[in-house]
């Protein structure tokens, strides 16, 4: 007994020591998704630790629903485990209005703000405080198999309308050969098959919420979106699409199965890449519309934030300034080329003809980038920002129920009608409950 | 049989763990009670307040709920069935004179040692996946159309998973169970021609019924708690949510940190209840 | 083992057990196999059983991206520690309750077990806090801590079950000879038990080895075990299949020897005493 109290009383000591040593060093801790930009930025950070031998780094990577989750508690409670965050558009807007996160604005004088691309910036701006700075950006565009399309003897226009790719779809569809006309994101989430739905519905004129607030499940645009999405999965879509989301539609792509995949921008460097079985073969084409005046893509860009009541503000802003530099793509760019650096961010990139030559998707992921407007997101005004999300904390869980009932009505498992009236519903009653709709 | 010193000395032996068990238990279940009764969400700390027993009578009334409490139920009798029905079957081979009986035994055991979220990865990208999985492959090659596994039959798909990840703690034990039955008595009851099917279940399954309440008792407190395997896989839905990812998703995505306090409160009380039927049903075989 | 059986029934039944062993172990297999591929191969339809491209890219991509060691030696030390913290106090009090047992003895084991009934998001919260406030997050201590309270109840049930083997009349004759009782646990019972505390740990290892949930929401860097590891590799934006087969096999890698070496124990251990 007496060994064991002992060795108790020894682990709480220890444990008092190990924590003031932690304490006393000036380590930044990172956390950071695992996505291919961010996981090349951390195998470049030598040139950070050379310039600045002060500064330690320590990286928490994970993947992104865990890492939402972590750093979700962590700042709501005020955890202080990381001194910089990786976040998205969504979290900006809500996190820097409660002032949970430092406002940038010690960038440094060469930082070049004015630079970062005008539609990203101001999904990371709150009342005039830029909130983060932005690592990469996306929206999203048509990939498509220029073969296919020439076999069904069609053209792909740069701007195609829905019908016009429900007709190629039909006819690039040929199940016998295991082709399927189009690839779309089925996997319930609110950041899987809803990120794609909703940036859909907005080019049919659809709408989370009206100027009250009152879920618009109920309206023709809705059922019109879902209307379409049922009808062309089911006829030329791959089997299994309802739990397929980003990653199951790019190993479907790559492997010379989809005639077309609507998804994010950054797709178009893994399509193009060298193991790609259909590299050669890829074209772009901006995301379709219902000639309603807005085309159905998103914006979307993985930020570095820092934590209020961050002791190491200064260190850290240093490291955010640069790791969303114009050094830093130079860096990438002289060390892996200039297809691998960070897009969507800057204007500079974008006129800067050796990335044009190694990107032949530039062009087409800046206008895409560029039409998307959070504060404007579809046709009819919105109470909200956000494109293919609302940025509110209810959000996360509403969408989540929401793509739930859409990906069991893709399965079939639920009637169209009936997934729509469930969404109405449940939307309708966490609003109410969370005090939108009085 | 005890003395009275030596039941005092028992008393202080088992004091320690009882009382850190017991802490451990009694502060964050009083913390949880406490969160329960909070009109909590995670983002919005200072709005908090009391609002009763009402986070209760949304997990219960909502009407997720009791499906979400049938496929917790189904995912443990269903695990439980193919797991001790294919542990017996997988013993049973086992315990035969094989040539290599040590290499397959590690085989056989190897899937107890990979993470619930591997596994659930390996099973739905490179095994069960309509277009590029293995079992695809399988099903064009006899000239059948693949089986559309987490479309169709999300439950069931699930279920396999998780079983598989089970049935080699079920085999082991029954194993064991079964290289302890007498030697001798397995070789009269071939030699006097004895039914196989009559000396299996009058003497095999008597035998292993202490093992088999063993895998079922420990098994199902595991697999009350499924969750990994649902998140990788079909991330939720009515076909199969279970009471755990019910409260995680309350938790996680809503930032209920109430409503998710409440439902974990709900899931302790339905699996005490699930345990005390386990333990008037089987708890005998317990007893030595 | 020594039945007599005919050569021919003998490998017959040695084929069937190898074929079902196989197919159970085929996933596990599967996924060594993927983790020497390219990507590209590793969703090949036909997909490439033996005849691919054998590449070692994803294990150097893996030791490139996360420090592989610190974060076995964290499973190591982080399930091993808790366990033998674990077995210091659950040996006296299953000993007790085998040998002493009182009325509610049985109640108190369920009541055990019951405390493992709890869904982890449920009380997630509340332990978040105790750990944020004792400033316990991304402890070895705090992690070791709490991996050993939540198998707590699993050991002492195990031991329990073990204990209750043992023959009470040796105990008894031992107390008749006049031992005392620190003599009859030394000299008496610890022989007797050391197959199953040996065997108990194991087990308990593993299961402090595979849980993904607490580690995965208190750990970040320094206390961060393999389970960590796999969610900086499971579902990028990206290729990954080969990449994640890679990174599981290391962290599978261990157990699966410590397993592999130790499966007689195993056995015993797993079946809780429930036989001879």
């Amino acid at each position: 007994m007496k060994v064991l109290y002992q060795s108790l009383l020894g682990a709480c000591a220890l444990t008092a020591f190990s924590l003031a040593a932690a304490q006393a060093e000036t380590t930044l801790t990172i956390a950071t998704v695992n996505n291919g930009d961010m996981i090349r930025m951390q195998k470049l950070t030598d040139d950070f630790t050379k310039a600045n031998p002060d500064i330690k780094l320590n990286w928490v990577t994970l993947e992104e629903n865990v890492l939402r989750q972590k750093v979700t508690t962590d700042i709501a409670t005020k955890g202080g485990q990381y001194d910089i965050l990786t976040i998205g558009t969504y979290e900006v807007p809500i996190w820097g209005k409660k002032g949970w996160l430092v406002p940038l604005d010690k960038l440094g004088a060469d930082y070049d703000v004015d630079d970062l691309l005008p539609a990203i910036r101001s999904g990371l701006t709150v009342d005039g405080k830029l909130y983060a700075a932005p690592f990469y950006g996306e929206s999203s565009f048509v990939m498509y198999r220029t073969d296919l399309m020439e076999k069904a003897g069609l053209k792909m226009p740069e701007s195609p309308t829905w019908d016009f790719v429900r007709q190629a779809a039909d006819k690039m569809n040929d199940k016998a050969e295991g082709v399927y006309g189009i690839c779309l994101r089925g996997k319930a989430g609110w950041g899987e098959n809803m990120a794609f739905l909703t940036a859909m519905s907005n080019s049919f004129g659809a709408r989370w919420f009206d100027e009250k607030w009152e879920p618009q499940f109920n309206t023709p645009e809705w059922k019109a979106t879902l209307d379409y999405y049922l009808a062309i999965m089911k006829a030329d879509g791959p089997p299994g699409a309802s739990s397929n989301g980003f990653n199951e539609n790019l190993a479907l792509f790559k492997s010379g199965k989809c005639g077309m995949w609507i998804d994010a921008t950054v797709a178009a460097s893994f399509v193009t890449g060298a193991d790609s079985k259909v590299a050669k073969n890829v074209g772009f084409a901006l995301a379709p519309n219902d000639g309603k005046g807005k085309n159905g893509n998103w914006l979307w860009a993985w930020s570095l934030a820092i934590p209020a009541g961050s002791a190491k503000v200064d260190a850290a802003e240093k490291f955010i300034s640069w790791a969303t530099s114009k050094h830093y793509t130079e860096l990438v760019a002289s060390k892996e080329g200039w297809a691998n650096v960070p897009p969507g961010t800057r204007t500079s990139l974008y006129k800067n003809p050796d990335y044009l030559k190694a990107a032949p998707f530039a062009e087409l992921t800046l206008q895409s980038i560029n039409s998307a407007d959070p504060t404007h997101p579809t046709v009819k005004p919105v109470p909200y920002v956000g494109v293919q999300f609302v940025a509110i904390p209810e959000f996360e869980g509403i969408g989540t129920a929401v793509g739930q009932d859409f990906s069991a009505a893709l399965a079939g498992s639920m009637s169209e009608a009936d997934a729509l009236a469930k969404a109405q519903s449940s939307t309708e009653s966490t609003m109410k409950k969370a005090g939108y709709i009085k | 049989m005890a003395t009275r010193q030596t039941a005092a000395a028992a008393r202080m032996l088992v004091a320690p763990s009882v009382i850190l068990l017991f802490l451990w238990m009694i502060v964050p279940l009083a913390m949880t009670i406490y969160f329960s009764m909070l009109n909590y969400n995670l983002l919005e700390p200072d709005t908090a307040r009391f609002i009763g027993l009402q986070n209760y009578i949304d997990f219960v009334d909502d009407p997720d709920f009791i499906g979400a409490l049938i496929n917790t139920l189904i995912i443990v009798a269903a695990v439980l069935v193919i797991s001790v029905v294919g542990g017996i079957f997988v013993a049973l081979l086992m315990d035969q004179p094989i040539y290599g009986q040590s290499v397959v035994r590690v085989l056989v055991i190897a899937p107890f040692f990979v993470m619930p979220t591997v596994s659930a990865l390996i099973w739905k990208n490179m095994l069960m996946n309509p277009v590029s999985g293995l079992f695809a492959w399988i099903a064009t090659l006899f000239g059948l159309t693949p089986v559309d596994w987490f479309t169709n039959y999300p439950m069931l798909s699930v279920i396999l998973i998780v079983a598989w990840q089970w049935l080699p703690f079920a085999s082991l034990i029954l194993l064991t169970a079964l290289q302890s039955l007498d030697e001798e008595q397995k070789e009269a009851a071939t030699l006097d021609g004895a039914k196989a099917v009559s000396y299996f279940f009058y003497i095999v399954v008597p035998h292993m019924a202490r093992a088999i309440t063993v895998v079922v008792l420990i098994e199902t407190i595991f697999l009350l708690n499924v969750f990994a395997e649902i998140r990788v896989t079909t991330n939720g839905g009515p076909s199969t949510t279970n009471i755990p990812f019910h409260v995680f998703e309350l938790a996680v995505n809503n930032n209920d940190v109430g409503g998710a306090a409440a439902g974990g409160i709900v899931a302790v009380v339905l699996a005490n209840i699930v345990a005390v039927f386990l333990v008037r049903m089987i708890g005998k075989n317990l007893e030595s | 083992m020594a039945r007599k059986v005919s050569t021919s029934r003998r490998v017959a039944m040695s084929a069937v057990a190898w074929l079902v062993a196989l197919l159970i172990f085929f996933p596990i297999l599967w996924m060594f196999l993927t983790s020497f591929k390219t990507e590209a191969d590793a969703y090949a339809v036909p997909p490439k059983f033996l005849f691919f491209h054998w590449t070692t890219e994803n294990y150097v991509e893996v030791q490139s991206r996360v420090d592989y060691v610190l974060h076995a030696i964290n499973s190591i030390v982080l399930a091993v520690g808790a366990n033998i913290f674990g077995l210091i106090l659950a040996i006296p009090a299953a000993w007790s309750m085998a040998f002493s047992p009182t009325k509610r003895t049985k109640d108190l084991l369920m009541w055990m077990l019951s405390t493992k009934m709890m869904p982890g998001a449920g009380v997630f919260m509340a332990i978040y806090f105790i750990y944020l406030r004792a400033h316990l997050l991304d402890s070895r201590w705090g992690i070791g801590f709490l991996l050993m309270m939540v198998n707590l109840p699993i050991i002492v049930w195990m031991l329990y079950t073990y204990f209750k083997e043992i023959p009470v009349d040796i105990l008894e004759a031992a107390r008749m000879d006049g031992a005392s009782l620190r003599n009859e646990i030394i000299y008496v019972l610890t022989p007797m038990a050391v197959p199953g505390i040996a065997s108990t740990m194991l087990l308990s290892v593993i299961l402090s080895w595979n849980e993904a949930f607490w580690t995965l929401n208190l750990a970040n860097v320094n206390a961060a075990p393999l389970t960590n590891m796999i969610a900086s590799f499971s579902s990028p934006e990206g290729d990954f299949w080969a990449l994640l087969s890679a990174a599981s096999v290391l962290a599978i890698a261990p157990i699966l020897i410590i397993g592999w070496f130790s499966q007689k124990q195993l056995v015993r251990g797993l079946t809780f005493g429930a036989v001879k």
